[in-house]
């Protein structure tokens, strides 16, 4: 885990697996809630909202403001309602720019 | 306190017209319900919307291309006001079909309103490639489409919002949480509420929406309206991907979009069911192939006010002289109606517009 996140692990979780944000390799307790995972990891941009591309990550925690998606295999997926799972491949959600 | 006018509903009908009334220099008093009450403002699908209106009435379709002329005005004026942005659009909108012979039937029912209009009905209609070159997100079950440039749309809630704030801003008395349980007429009208609260006026307006089939027939209206259901659905924000608004879906200005909607007849329940919303996803689908990947984000119900053809009821009282209903399914098209002509008809001013095709002695004619 890195340091510079204000979350910390529980102690005494199951072992730890290995994933990817955005090419990162990281890693957290098999089945840790992935919004809490990239949190702990010190990941502060889930994605880039669409309409001002300002950054934003997970609120509330418990699937209802939708400000924690994150492309998980082309679809967006509230990060606060999955899971981590070994080689699980997440990526933030980015405007394109040429896409009008 | 007394007030020239109660008006009796707090949602965008009642307000449009307090907010008119208001500017003439009347003294108004809202009267809103409460979150129990079935709040049609609060759950509509936000179109400006003139096609497929009164296609047996022209002064039905005359009457919201009164209103959606008068709505760039209209939401400069709140815009103004307020500082809310309502977010009008109004660079047409779609008649999307799915099979070429609905859609050339739906066309020459244009051509005829169009004939009884004198031309002042302008729509093309699109086959599948002009459309594709118009909304490049189309898929490829859509055949055609009508686009009528006179439809748009706007952001409901900014509206509803801007427009409560401005009543209040022009002096205007809000009551909230208010359940009107009485209308009584002696020299004034007395109007009175669950809570014992009491409003006296010179003339009353019923804008309560569904709220006037209880209430309605005290102050001598059939009020012959009932629910409809319509459950809507909104998307997570997107990259611009619609241009313009359809009945089927719309990209809000915050980029959500707006995924609409059914037409149910059951009663006084405003539930979303799996049924209702799964198969309006798919109809969006069908529309929109790239929705297939989107997240959801809510889904609600909400009652629209119809009555028996559909358009809308301005009456005034013949048992209860003063007491007027307005009401409609349309109330967000008909806002700058209501807000910029209903009040000279209300005060019974020359210029008022002839509202009586819309009286409710229609109903009476084909009830006897």
């Amino acid at each position: 885990m890195k340091t510079d996140s204000l979350f910390r692990p529980l102690e005494n979780q199951t072992p730890l697996v290995a994933f990817e944000f955005e090419g990162q390799k990281l890693e957290a307790p098999d089945g840790a809630n992935l919004a809490a995972a990239l949190l702990a990891s010190g990941i502060r941009a889930f994605r880039y909202t669409p309409v001002s591309g300002a950054p934003r990550a997970a609120f509330c925690m418990m699937g209802a403001c939708f400000d924690c998606l994150v492309d998980i295999e082309g679809v967006h997926r509230q990060a606060c309602m999955c899971r981590v799972s070994a080689d699980l491949v997440v990526n933030q959600i980015k405007p394109e720019p040429d896409d009008e | 306190m007394q007030s020239d006018y109660a008006v009796i509903g707090g949602g965008v009908v009642g307000l449009a017209v307090a907010w008119g009334l208001l500017k003439k220099g009347r003294r108004v008093t809202v009267l809103d319900g409460d979150d129990g009450s079935f709040r049609a403002s609060r759950g509509n699908f936000g179109l400006v919307w003139v096609q497929s209106k009164g296609l047996n009435e022209p002064r039905y379709a005359r009457w919201n291309q009164m209103s959606a002329t008068a709505w760039p005005e209209f939401a400069a004026e709140l815009k103004h006001s307020t500082g809310f942005d309502v977010a009008l659009e109004q660079t047409g909108g779609y008649d999307l079909h799915f099979n070429d012979d609905e859609l050339q039937a739906r066309v020459a029912q244009y051509e005829r309103l169009k004939a009884q209009l004198d031309g002042d009905y302008p729509f093309e209609v699109l086959d599948h490639a002009a459309l594709k070159r118009e909304e490049p997100s189309i898929g490829p079950s859509v055949t055609g489409a009508i686009l009528h440039h006179q439809d748009g749309h706007v952001n409901p809630l900014k509206l509803l919002k801007a427009l409560a704030d401005d009543v209040r801003r022009l002096g205007g008395h809000m009551m909230v949480g208010k359940k009107v349980i009485d209308v009584e007429k002696s020299d004034v009208f007395r109007v009175t509420c669950s809570d014992g609260a009491e409003v006296q006026s010179e003339k009353v307006i019923m804008c309560a929406g569904l709220g006037a089939v209880q209430l309605g027939p005290k102050m001598g209206f059939l009020a012959p309206i009932r629910p409809q259901r319509g459950q809507v659905l909104v998307t997570e924000k997107l990259p611009k991907m619609i241009n313009r608004p359809s009945l089927i879906a719309r990209q809000v200005d915050d980029g959500g979009v707006q995924i609409g909607v059914s037409n149910e007849e059951v009663g006084f329940d405003d539930n979303v069911t799996v049924d209702g919303i799964s198969s309006i996803a798919a109809t969006a689908i069908k529309v929109h192939p790239a929705l297939a990947r989107v997240q959801l984000v809510r889904t609600w119900g909400a009652l629209r006010v119809m009555s028996k053809d559909g358009m809308p009821i301005y009456h005034q009282s013949k048992t209860m002289p003063g007491a007027y209903l307005v009401t409609c399914h349309s109330g967000v098209t008909l806002a700058a109606a209501h807000a910029r002509y209903i009040p000279a008809w209300l005060d019974g001013d020359d210029q008022a517009p002839n509202l009586e095709v819309f009286s409710e002695d229609r109903f009476a004619v084909s009830a006897a």
